[in-house]
């Protein structure tokens, strides 16, 4: 009371003390520079940010595009049936009993005549030279087009034909003529050669679909290698996490949430829950090759070994984000629901996980992102199969077969030698960020739609 | 006491809807409601009134055992519906609350359309075996409610774009629909605006001639003007319980005398 009273009235020498408005004072100053320094640390933070976002995104997308572009040798092969059908009967066992040792020197043949039909001057004299031009992959290709239609041994067959990784990095800038000097791989009459080619559209460079659909390829074959197997098994992987986990997750969240008695024991599980959710993924790894593989004998390598152990690790996720938007449904909708006689588990499926629908998902969404590109888990269960075959083969008994994650596909690629592989360890990033950002968008897109709606 | 004196005025003229016995509530240990004994007649409006945390709220939860939903909550006594005693083990708190509606303080419909509203309670308790029966029991319940004619045109309009007063006649409606004997409102207009006030004011005083209603009210103005019986609650006691217009005019206990003089509160 006393000092209201002494502020609204004061006494005469602090009226003349005023000060004009128009005119700050020292302190008044010293508060905005205060402001203004806040601000520029935060544009600054902000600005580093988005320069290393940037930086990323250019080197990722310079370094990977090359990956999806390919270089192919566009070759007329001579199908040599004294070669391929030495009996002459088009049995598919014989055919079946002629490798690719068998095809090879038809390819080079057939590349060889394409010099000399354009009249093309070279050095290399022989059939055998044009070995460095053409990937290794080039004879299963032709073979595999042959054991599928026996009837064209005997004619001459178009064919575009993988060229090697040395072939496809020259037209790509990655190898130098410098650098060929100590390649044994390929010579500088080589690339006299590609550079002679290109124009008459004998070698050309095109998008390389293989790369998104196909198989990942040995050491020797860069060229050949794709990513879409891993891309299958990351697929089964994710649908068995989305199985397990979405529905464990919500269940345990709604019992922590709606059912449980708040006393020690829940207060212990949810201080875990928390817990775990910070808990290195590779632990979650050796858990799931103790458990999973050792203790129960699931297959190694298989998706449904790494679906489980991503469950695990995406579990905690889901149940923290399922459980704040519980909470964040407001009670007096609770009380409505009870107040009407509804059971306490009407007025949850009825009306209080409708509403908390919207942040369930976006949180199973995020949590599926993050375990789309888990990485360690994978390697201690043995998830970077070496799958060579084209994706057909082995879908249909996808769960159990074994089979690669794009995440350990992608870190495959980066530890082998070739720098073309290299190349599609970036080209892998760009297809897995591109997954990664269709999720969250999808997960902003559902949010916004569906959340409270009126 | 105080008890007597009403038993020997009403008894012929009404039935004990809801008779509270040595109500004891604790919230851990905090003893919240001190032996309340107190009879609520049918087919009347009683107010409970009181300063704030005096207990009123709290024991109106106790009488459609909402109170269960609190984990630290603890009720003794005994508190019967009919002569029927609503703590007893086989009784289910589901059933009980169908039969005793509620109305909190804020107007809380569902996210939902108007009919899902209404609906939504004689769809869960098996009351319209058909859509049609069903229609009937909204229209009637929102009629009871003096809402139908606001919102007959847009009964799929969501419930929560209605105003304030429309929504808290909404949520009554909703209450009615599942054709309870008892309403429990609590401090239905405090926040509500003049007008929306005065409307559900005139709705309760409607709602007598079917239901015995109890209402929690912190302006003694609305008891006044509303309820036949008021009972005043101080400090987690039942002070003192009457005719409304007694407990106004002539109370017999000081503090009763202090609250409504505004001395204390």
């Amino acid at each position: 009371m006393t000092d209201v009273s002494i502020s609204t009235t004061p006494s005469a020498p602090d009226r003349a003390k005023r000060v004009s408005l128009i005119s700050s004072d020292a302190r008044t100053e010293k508060r905005k520079s205060a402001e203004r320094r806040f601000r520029m640390y935060g544009i600054a933070g902000i600005a580093t940010g988005i320069f290393f976002l940037i930086v990323l995104l250019v080197s990722i997308v310079s370094s990977g595009t090359g990956a999806f572009q390919q270089t192919f040798i566009n070759a007329s092969v001579y199908l040599d049936p004294s070669k391929l059908d030495k009996n002459g009967n088009r049995a598919i066992e014989d055919l079946r009993k002629v490798s690719t040792f068998g095809y090879t020197p038809l390819i080079q043949q057939a590349v060889f005549d394409k010099l000399e039909q354009n009249g093309i001057e070279t050095p290399l004299q022989k059939r055998g030279d044009m070995k460095a031009l053409i990937s290794a992959s080039a004879a299963a290709q032709v073979r595999d087009v042959v054991l599928a239609n026996p009837d064209l041994i005997g004619e001459t067959v178009d064919f575009r034909i993988l060229a090697s990784s040395r072939v496809d990095g020259y037209l790509k800038g990655r190898v130098q003529r410098e650098d060929v000097a100590r390649d044994k791989n390929i010579d500088a009459e080589h690339l006299d050669l590609v550079d002679a080619l290109v124009p008459l559209g004998i070698i050309e460079k095109t998008f390389n679909i293989d790369f998104i659909t196909g198989a990942d390829a040995s050491e020797s074959r860069a060229e050949a290698a794709g990513i879409g197997v891993a891309m299958i098994g990351s697929f089964f992987m994710m649908l068995v996490v989305l199985v397990l986990s979405l529905p464990i997750g919500v269940a345990a969240s709604i019992y922590l949430e709606e059912f449980a008695p708040k006393n020690r024991w829940t207060d212990l599980i949810e201080v875990n829950i928390a817990n775990l959710a910070a808990v290195p993924s590779i632990v979650f790894g050796i858990l799931g090759l103790a458990v999973f593989i050792q203790f129960m004998h699931l297959p190694q390598s298989a998706p449904l070994v790494g679906g489980l152990v991503l469950t695990l690790m995406t579990l905690p996720t889901i149940i923290i984000s399922t459980r704040a938007s519980l909470k964040a449904v407001p009670p007096s909708i609770r009380d409505a629901a009870l107040g009407v006689g509804a059971s306490k588990m009407q007025s949850v499926f009825h009306h209080v996980l409708p509403l908390a629908a919207p942040g369930i998902l976006t949180g199973t969404i995020i949590g599926l992102a993050q375990a789309l590109g888990e990485t360690a888990p994978l390697l201690l269960i043995g998830m970077v199969g070496f799958i060579a075959s084209n994706a057909p083969d082995g879908i249909a008994s996808g769960l159990l077969d074994p089979n690669s994650a794009m995440p350990a596909q992608i870190y495959e690629w980066a530890k082998r030698a070739d720098p073309a592989f290299y190349e599609r360890a970036w080209g892998g990033i760009i297809i897995l960020l591109g997954f990664l950002i269709s999720m969250n968008t999808l997960a902003v897109i559902l949010r916004r739609r569906f959340e409270r709606r009126w | 006491m105080n008890d007597m004196r009403i038993l020997e005025r009403d008894v012929d003229a009404q039935a004990i809807k809801i008779s509270a016995k040595n109500v004891q509530v604790f919230y851990g240990d905090n003893h919240a409601i001190k032996d309340v004994n107190v009879d609520i007649q049918d087919k009347t409006v009683t107010a409970f009134i009181g300063p704030s945390g005096c207990g009123k709220s709290t024991f109106l939860r106790c009488l459609n055992r909402m109170n269960d939903t609190i984990d630290v909550c603890r009720v003794e006594g005994d508190i019967s519906i009919d002569g029927e005693d609503i703590y007893d083990k086989r009784v289910d708190p589901v059933q009980l609350r169908a039969k005793v509606g509620m109305v909190f303080q804020k107007p809380n419909p569902f996210p939902k359309s108007i009919y899902d509203n209404v609906s939504y309670g004689p769809r869960i308790h098996g009351l319209a075996r058909t859509k049609a029966d069903l229609d009937v029991i909204v229209e009637q319940s929102l009629r009871r409610a003096a809402i139908w004619d606001e919102v007959k045109d847009r009964l799929g309009a969501p419930g929560t774009g209605l105003s304030g007063g429309q929504q808290q006649r909404l949520c009554i409606a909703r209450a009615v629909a599942t054709q309870p004997e008892v309403l429990l409102m609590d401090e239905p207009c405090s926040a509500l605006d003049p007008i929306a006030t005065a409307q559900v004011e005139e709705l309760i005083d409607e709602l007598r001639q079917n239901y015995s209603v109890v209402i929690v009210t912190h302006s003694m103005q609305q008891a006044a003007r509303v309820s036949q019986k008021t009972a005043f609650f101080h400090l987690g006691n039942l002070v003192e319980y009457g005719e409304t217009g007694t407990i106004f005019t002539n109370p017999e206990d000081p503090r009763t005398e202090s609250y409504i003089t505004g001395r204390i509160g």
